[in-house]
């Protein structure tokens, strides 16, 4: 146990579109079997580290509906926990988190009354698996203050929404450019820190003193030159989801063979909650190509290139193409669905259609679904 | 002291000899249904969902898999502080110790695990059902009727009657008379074998036979409770109940499901079944596949065609393959150009290239004709099939399989091949 974790899953984006009306962006749905925080708290668990806080904000119910036990990410032990922290009122505070540096602050006694040497802090937004691990030992071996995973960003994202980075022949980072308008490296930071306990405790007291709040500009971008910061290249599979774009891309990206083999049978695994759904059913009538379907649905017509999740059901003659379809959505007979994103447990009329032209279109029909 | 109001006792110790090879290396429990589910998570389930959470499960039979599955129980809430599931295993004595040879002998034997939650009522289960069934409510019958035992019992057609354990009853369904497999039934109420037993009744009963040899319940516990002037009451169960007992009747199960409405409903958000389940991740299907009338597990990849077919969890169906009105289960893999028609083919198996399965002329068994007697071509767990042989129908293969095995490439209907495991 050198490490206790961080996942920051409180941010809501406008890229997100209406999509991120009804949830927080750490859960939304991916790969019709997770939610975008299942890979950060599986990336934990799977790295041995046993005590993860996770600090949200925006739309705090719909994660902590996903976190309602910590038993299927192997946490709920004596030894360590999941701890869900969102901001509250106290005698000296009744702020909302207002940074990602100040959301940590807000809860430095949970920093401060542990004993781990380290701590991993990482986003609730990105699909990637990671050991941590190794990059600990990275940061131990370069006596680094922080270390900063970085990767190449997939070359069909928008590089301006990611903080860019330079690392030198050392492994140092030389230019943090935040949301730069025009880039200068295609290098990124994936939003995943290494620091000593200590060092981090001491950091966010000086930041907050500063009346400062910003993890990335308040001290990793402020603090550079004077302290150690290194590069650790992730060159694995990694996908941040939080735009309608990337999120459409990612979810796309599982109908790659080399995707699913690398998430869905490759050790270690990606855990969820259980939701004990039956298997899916395809009827006399489905006609299904390349597609993922997830537990649950149940399919009477054509699918194709399409990503659809759980407990969904298609109607007879619907056609859905190049689409995603998230949980619990009802579509009707007759139905034609292309390049949209179906939101979840909407009800889609029979005899409709929806069709993205050259943008994904998000359907949001909260029709009556009895007496369908 | 703890004590709960009911417990329940789940016999699970049976080898379900007639599954055949499916039952080589597991217990009939664990024995995989639906594309999902093992058979004992219907009664597991069942408990949860009726409220029973404190529950026995007596196993004796190949208890691997079934313990791998149970666990500590997490999967159907079980997992408690006070209570939850424990396996009971037949266990070594200073003296007399005995394997579990009947089912009352085998509660006998856990006489100090119930007696430790100081119940009031003890339920009776086998491991071989499917069924959704509200032990709560058989329970509130059981009180009302101020009884001292409750069989639960099924209408069954009369012509069927004299397959069956058959209770006879008076107006207030209070049973009168018993008959096992009558020629001339008089009633057409068929025992399921589930029974709940006032503790004190079943208790001193299972003491005053305690050296009766193989003390089973239809047999002795329940003949004495009789005689002794006991309350027993018939609970009439109307829905779904199903014996998976034999390989014509566990295939027919499993193909019911597939029909557009399923008489057995898994779809329903009310009375869920729970498992085990070691793969979330999502299905996926190629390019060239084409699915139709079919169940698809989690994590399957279907390259090929899939038809009228159950497939468990982590199957793969190569490209050209054909699955046809077959059972397929967890992590089995068949190979590109593979024909399976009318076949059950269990756990991680592998299935060489162009090999055809369940095709021909039916023939009858070599090995026993009262077990492979369906038609079906039956593959047991860990089984390996060479590329390019054909296999006919009531056949059964357990073990692997190497081209030498096949004369001229061929098993003929009624053949077997049993390289591993017991002899089934």
């Amino acid at each position: 146990m050198k490490a206790l974790g961080i996942i920051l899953a409180g941010g809501n984006s406008t890229r997100m579109k209406e999509l991120s009306k009804k949830r927080a962006i750490a859960a939304m749905p991916i790969a019709c079997s997770y939610r975008a925080i299942d890979f950060a708290l599986s990336n934990m668990t799977n790295s041995n580290i046993q005590t993860v806080a996770v600090l949200s904000q925006y739309n705090a119910r719909s994660l902590n509906e996903h976190l309602n036990s910590s038993k299927w990410w192997n946490f709920g032990r004596k030894q360590g926990g999941l701890f869900v922290f969102t901001p509250t009122v106290t005698s000296e505070n009744n702020w909302w988190y207002r940074g990602t540096a100040d959301a940590m602050w807000q809860n430095i006694d949970f920093l401060k009354k542990r004993h781990e040497p380290y701590v991993v802090i990482t986003s609730g937004d990105c699909v990637c698996k990671c050991d941590f691990g190794p990059i600990i030992d990275y940061h131990i071996q370069k006596q680094a203050d922080i270390t900063v995973v970085c990767t190449k960003a997939p070359e069909w994202d928008d590089i301006s929404r990611f903080g860019t980075v330079k690392i030198d022949d050392n492994g140092l980072i030389s230019n943090f450019e935040e949301k730069p308008m025009i880039a200068h490296s295609n290098i990124v930071s994936t939003g995943t820190y290494i620091i000593r306990r200590r060092k981090l405790i001491e950091l966010l007291e000086q930041c907050n003193a500063e009346g400062r709040y910003n993890f990335v500009t308040d001290i990793l971008i402020r603090y550079e030159g004077m302290k150690k910061v290194y590069g650790y290249m992730l060159n694995s599979y990694w996908s941040n989801i939080a735009s309608l774009n990337s999120y459409f891309r990612t979810n796309m990206d599982f109908l790659k063979k080399d995707v699913r083999d690398f998430f869905f049978a490759k050790e270690p695994k990606i855990y969820s909650k259980a939701r004990d759904l039956p298997p899916a059913k395809f009827n006399q009538d489905a006609k299904v190509r390349d597609s993922l379907i997830g537990s649950g649905t149940i399919i009477n017509s054509v699918v194709e290139n399409s990503v659809i999740f759980k407990n969904v059901f298609i109607g007879n003659n619907t056609v859905i193409k190049n689409s995603i379809v998230l949980d619990g959505a009802y579509i009707g007979d007759n139905v034609r669905v292309e390049n949209c994103i179906v939101e979840s447990n909407e009800t889609l009329l029979s005899d409709t259609s929806y069709v993205g032209d050259d943008q994904i279109k998000i359907v949001i029909e909260n029709n009556n679904r009895l007496g369908i | 002291m703890s004590s709960k109001e009911m417990i329940a006792m789940l016999l699970a110790g049976g080898q379900g000899s007639r599954l055949g090879v499916l039952t080589s290396d597991v217990a009939k429990p664990a024995v995989a249904f639906g594309g999902k589910y093992r058979i004992i998570d219907f009664p597991l389930s069942n408990c949860i969902n009726s409220g029973i959470d404190t529950v026995g499960v007596l196993t004796q039979y190949q208890p691997l898999a079934l313990n791998r599955h149970i666990g500590i129980g997490t999967p159907w809430d079980l997992d408690r502080n006070n209570g939850g599931v424990s396996v009971l295993p037949p266990y070594e004595r200073s003296d007399n110790s005995e394997w579990y040879s009947g089912t009352a002998n085998a509660i006998y034997q856990n006489l100090k695990y119930m007696e430790s939650y100081n119940p009031e009522y003890v339920l009776i289960l086998s491991g071989d059902h499917i069924y959704k069934m509200d032990y709560e409510a058989m329970l509130d019958f059981h009180k009302q009727n101020q009884a001292d035992v409750t069989i639960a019992v099924l209408p069954v057609p009369m012509e069927e009657a004299s397959r069956f354990g058959i209770v006879v009853t008076d107006d207030n369904k209070r049973i009168t008379e018993f008959e096992e497999k009558p020629a001339h039934p008089k009633s057409n109420l068929a025992s399921m074998g589930i029974y709940i037993f006032s503790w004190p009744v079943l208790k001193q009963a299972l003491t005053a036979l305690k050296d009766q040899q193989n003390c089973d319940f239809g047999k002795h516990i329940i003949p004495y409770c009789h005689e002794n002037g006991k309350r027993i009451f018939a609970y009439e169960f109307n829905g779904y109940w199903k014996d998976v007992g034999t390989l014509g009747s566990y295939w027919q199960a499993n193909m019911e499901l597939i029909n557009l409405i399923p008489e057995f409903n898994l779809y329903e958000e009310f009375w869920k079944i729970y498992t085990k389940q070691d793969k979330i991740e999502p299905h996926y299907i190629g390019p060239d596949a084409e699915v139709g009338r079919a169940i698809i597990g989690a994590g399957d990849q279907i390259y090929g065609k899939v038809f009228g077919s159950v497939l468990s969890a982590g199957v793969i169906v190569e490209e050209g393959a054909v699955v046809k009105d077959s059972i397929i289960m967890k992590d089995t893999v068949i190979k590109k150009g593979a024909y399976i028609e009318k076949s059950i083919i269990a756990e991680n198996c592998e299935i060489g290239e162009n090999a055809r399965i369940g095709v021909g002329e039916e023939a009858e068994s070599k090995l026993n004709p009262k077990i492979y007697s369906f038609g079906l071509a039956t593959i047991g767990d860990d089984s390996v099939i060479p590329a390019n042989v054909t296999i006919g129908k009531n056949t059964a293969i357990k073990g692997v399989t190497v081209p030498e095995d096949y004369q001229d490439g061929v098993l003929p209907g009624g053949g077997y091949l049993i390289k591993a495991g017991e002899q089934a």
